[in-house]
């Protein structure tokens, strides 16, 4: 089983700690995770801003750098469901503008290998308790893409519900946006800013110590309007929740 | 569409205005809320429920595929039962149509059917133009005709109002345009509810002319469908001598069978009804009883250029069942007037930029005013991909390109305001497509991180207003990577795998 990271850039640039989590994690469990370093990015902020051609040197990219993995996994709901919901749609538009099958071609062949982290452990590995231990009140936000596109499902509860020491709270309009959206964030910042400060109310109101996620491009957003309403909830990517162990805990709450 | 909207700013404007407006951020969001909740248990309750939907997108696809063929049987029919069939290319064209057939009675009073497509022509402002006053009766509509206001719904054109606001323009208003409010009017809804009532019966039973739209036209036999909860609708539809329905062309269905598949999804979608309490059917005319005369004015007014595009047209298979507009984020907080149109939230982000074009700053920022959630898709009855199309238009904002408009072929220039923007996709593209290049910027911003501002100027400004910067971390992912396990090297864990890299990663690493 040839099993490579796709970490993503933005766990690349700004929070390599989940990468770190998911060769920790996927190691412990007896896995071995390649990182092909010619991976970037899998164009998702230039494809949802519109720019649909400047994404197709990535699509390409991303297909060349993965060639030869049989999984691909990603700790991030949305960029999972950019390779698996849009790709074979640039390939198809690709091939409508006359410009040949070959994207959709390269496109269809990374789709069935990329797996978002929580369906690889659940669905490839076949694993619920991943022998973990995160000893605080823990909630959950389903992000957009995870719930929507990629269809989740229930499946990063059912990992956390069997992390030890770690009780699950219900977060109130768990289902609603955060508000984070890419560029939307900036381009309509007071919407954004709203849906932000709302959800971060359902997650203070939870009395949680932390609030997980599986994309830290929305616990970016959420994490950033918590600090700023002097909230102490710490933003944790669901990697590093799996990844901590009594021998090796999370050291990012006290 | 209406000249109403024209001069509105841009849509992150007026929803910036909107969000700070605390009593409309409540009452949307109780109203939203409610009729969200309510709707998923109403389609919950349906075993069939995606098997209706898929029905519901198939049939309207097929509609749409074959539109010409569905529209000339629809006017042959309409014309055999006695009913006068008019094409308007546009909303002048309709409004002039309807002027034109209202002057012919010498009324100079109409009384209207709630209707999405006469709000999208403007048609009062045209009439009141034409001296001819227009009489809503959709009491939300009444509410926001009174108030001097605009609709904000498709369903509850005043749902940005509460009921001591609506006593305020009940109490107020009334009396200008007919009966007064009762004395001493309370804001309890069956004390609203009476005073509309008593002040609209008046008008129905004095109007001679009734204007209506259609949810529905069934091709097959010529028969116009209205759907609605109030009764209001099957008054005007029947008192009236002459009855004028104003439709968008893409309202037709094939035959009445297909009506089966919609009357199930529009009240569960709109209402969170099982059944509406009102669906009134009419075919032409009928002697001795209802309207005797009755003309249908078909409207394009952009539908047919919307049909030339492949990814966009799929906008066309709205019902205006709003049931997107409720569980919209972003709608809850912005309200429907930032939208600038007769359709608000999600389906007007997708329908007015392909309607009335991407010319205007508001109408190229509607496809924007989306975080791309997607949770307007997972209601929509008739499985419109809004998310899909949003993405398609910003495309069209930012790349400009081959578009139908007026029935021809031109090519858009890209929007103007977005030059910044394309230059950065197109740096970002290229460091994207060198690792190196990368590489060198992480670690250039890990070298720095101590001078990183906690805010920042210009575009990350409007980050920094409400939310903290992420510190940068010392060293990046892939940097780790290397340090620890060197360029292109297997994993060094007690995995079972085989992990032998590819190489791409070496070649890349010597570039
Ligand atoms: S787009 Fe779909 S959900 Fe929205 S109003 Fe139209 S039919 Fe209803």
């Amino acid at each position: 089983m040839r099993v490579a990271l796709f970490v993503t850039c933005v766990n690349d640039t700004l929070y390599p700690d989940t990468g770190k989590a998911v060769v920790t994690l996927l190691e412990r469990l007896g896995v071995t995770v390649d990182f092909p370093a010619a991976q970037t990015c899998c164009g998702q902020p230039q494809f949802n801003t519109g720019y649909r051609h400047e994404t197709e040197p990535l699509v390409r990219r991303y297909a060349k750098a993965f060639e030869g993995y049989d999984y691909i996994v990603t700790p991030s709901g949305s960029c999972a469901a950019m390779v698996r919901d849009n790709y074979p749609r640039i390939g198809e538009r690709a091939r409508a503008e006359g410009r040949g099958e070959g994207l959709a071609a390269v496109a269809a062949s990374v789709v069935p290998r990329t797996y978002e982290l929580t369906e690889f452990l659940t669905d490839v590995l076949k694993v619920t308790d991943v022998g973990a231990y995160f000893p605080y009140p823990v909630t959950y936000h389903p992000t957009c893409h995870g719930l929507r596109m990629l269809g989740l499902g229930r499946r990063p509860q059912e990992l956390l519900s069997h992390v030890k020491g770690l009780e699950l709270v219900e977060l109130p309009g768990a289902e609603e946006c955060c508000g984070f959206g890419g560029t939307f964030a900036v381009k309509n910042a007071a919407v954004s800013a709203a849906m932000g400060a709302d959800k971060a109310r359902n997650i203070t109101s939870t009395g949680a110590r932390a609030v997980c996620t599986v994309d830290n491009s929305c616990l970016m957003h959420i994490g950033g309007t918590l600090a700023r309403l002097g909230s102490e909830v710490r933003p944790v990517h669901l990697a590093e929740i799996l990844a901590s162990t009594e021998e090796q805990p999370y050291g990012g709450i006290r | 569409m209406s000249g109403t909207y024209l001069g509105m700013p841009a849509f992150p404007v007026a929803a910036g205005e909107a969000v700070r407006d605390t009593t409309l951020r409540g009452n949307l969001r109780h109203a939203t809320h409610t009729i969200r909740d309510k709707r998923a248990r109403a389609v919950a309750e349906l075993d069939d429920w995606q098997q209706l939907r898929a029905a519901g997108k198939q049939i309207k696809d097929d509609v749409l595929r074959h539109l010409d063929h569905y529209l000339v049987r629809l006017e042959e029919a309409v014309t055999t039962a006695g009913g006068t069939v008019h094409w308007a290319a546009d909303a002048d064209e309709a409004n002039r149509i309807v002027t034109d057939l209202v002057r012919a009675t010498g009324e100079t009073e109409v009384v209207k059917v709630k209707s999405m497509a006469t709000q999208e022509i403007g048609l009062n402002d045209a009439l009141a133009e034409a001296g001819i006053t227009a009489y809503e009766t959709d009491l939300a509509e009444l509410i926001v005709q009174l108030g001097d206001d605009l609709p904000s719904h498709i369903l509850v054109p005043a749902i940005h109002r509460n009921r001591s606001e609506i006593r305020d323009i009940f109490t107020d208003a009334m009396g200008r345009w007919g009966r007064p409010a009762p004395e001493g009017l309370s804001d309890s809804p069956a004390e609203l509810a009476e005073a509309a009532r008593l002040h609209l019966r008046e008008k129905f039973l004095r109007a001679k002319v009734g204007i209506s739209g259609a949810n529905f036209m069934i091709a097959e036999t010529g028969t116009l469908v209205v759907v609605e909860s109030e009764g209001n609708g099957r008054m005007c539809l029947t008192l009236p001598e002459t009855l004028i329905s104003v439709v968008g062309i893409e309202k037709v269905l094939p035959s009445w069978q297909d009506l089966e598949v919609f009357l199930q999804l529009l009240p569960r979608s709109s209402t969170a009804e099982r059944m509406n309490p009102y669906t009134s059917t009419w075919t032409g005319t009928t002697d001795e009883d209802g309207p005797r005369t009755f003309h249908l004015v078909l409207v394009d007014n952009g539908r047919t250029d919307t049909l030339a595009d492949e990814v966009g047209r799929q906008a066309l298979r709205c019902i205006r069942c709003s049931a997107c507009l409720n569980v919209c984020p972003v709608y809850e907080r912005a309200g429907g007037h930032a939208y600038g149109s007769a359709y608000p939230g999600p389906i007007g982000a997708i329908l007015t930029p392909q309607l009335r074009g991407t010319d205007t700053a508001l109408d190229a920022s509607l496809p924007y005013a989306s975080s791309l959630c997607g949770a307007c898709y997972e209601v929509c009855p008739v499985a419109i991909d809004i998310p899909e199309v949003l993405v398609h238009l910003r495309e069209r904002v930012v790349q400009g390109g081959e578009v139908t408009r007026a029935g021809n072929r031109v090519t858009l220039r890209p929007a103007k305001g977005h030059a910044a923007e394309r230059a950065a996709m197109r740096a970002a593209r290229w460091a994207l497509d060198h690792p190196a290049a990368l590489r060198a910027g992480q670690r250039l911003a890990s070298r720095t991180r101590r001078f990183h501002p906690r805010r920042l100027p210009g575009p990350g400004k409007a980050w920094t207003d409400t939310r903290d910067v992420p510190a940068v971390p010392a060293e990046s992912f892939r940097d780790w990577w290397q340090r620890t396990r060197g360029t292109g090297a297997a994993a060094t864990g007690s995995g079972t795998g085989t992990g032998t890299g590819t190489g791409i990663e070496s070649r890349e690493g010597t570039k």
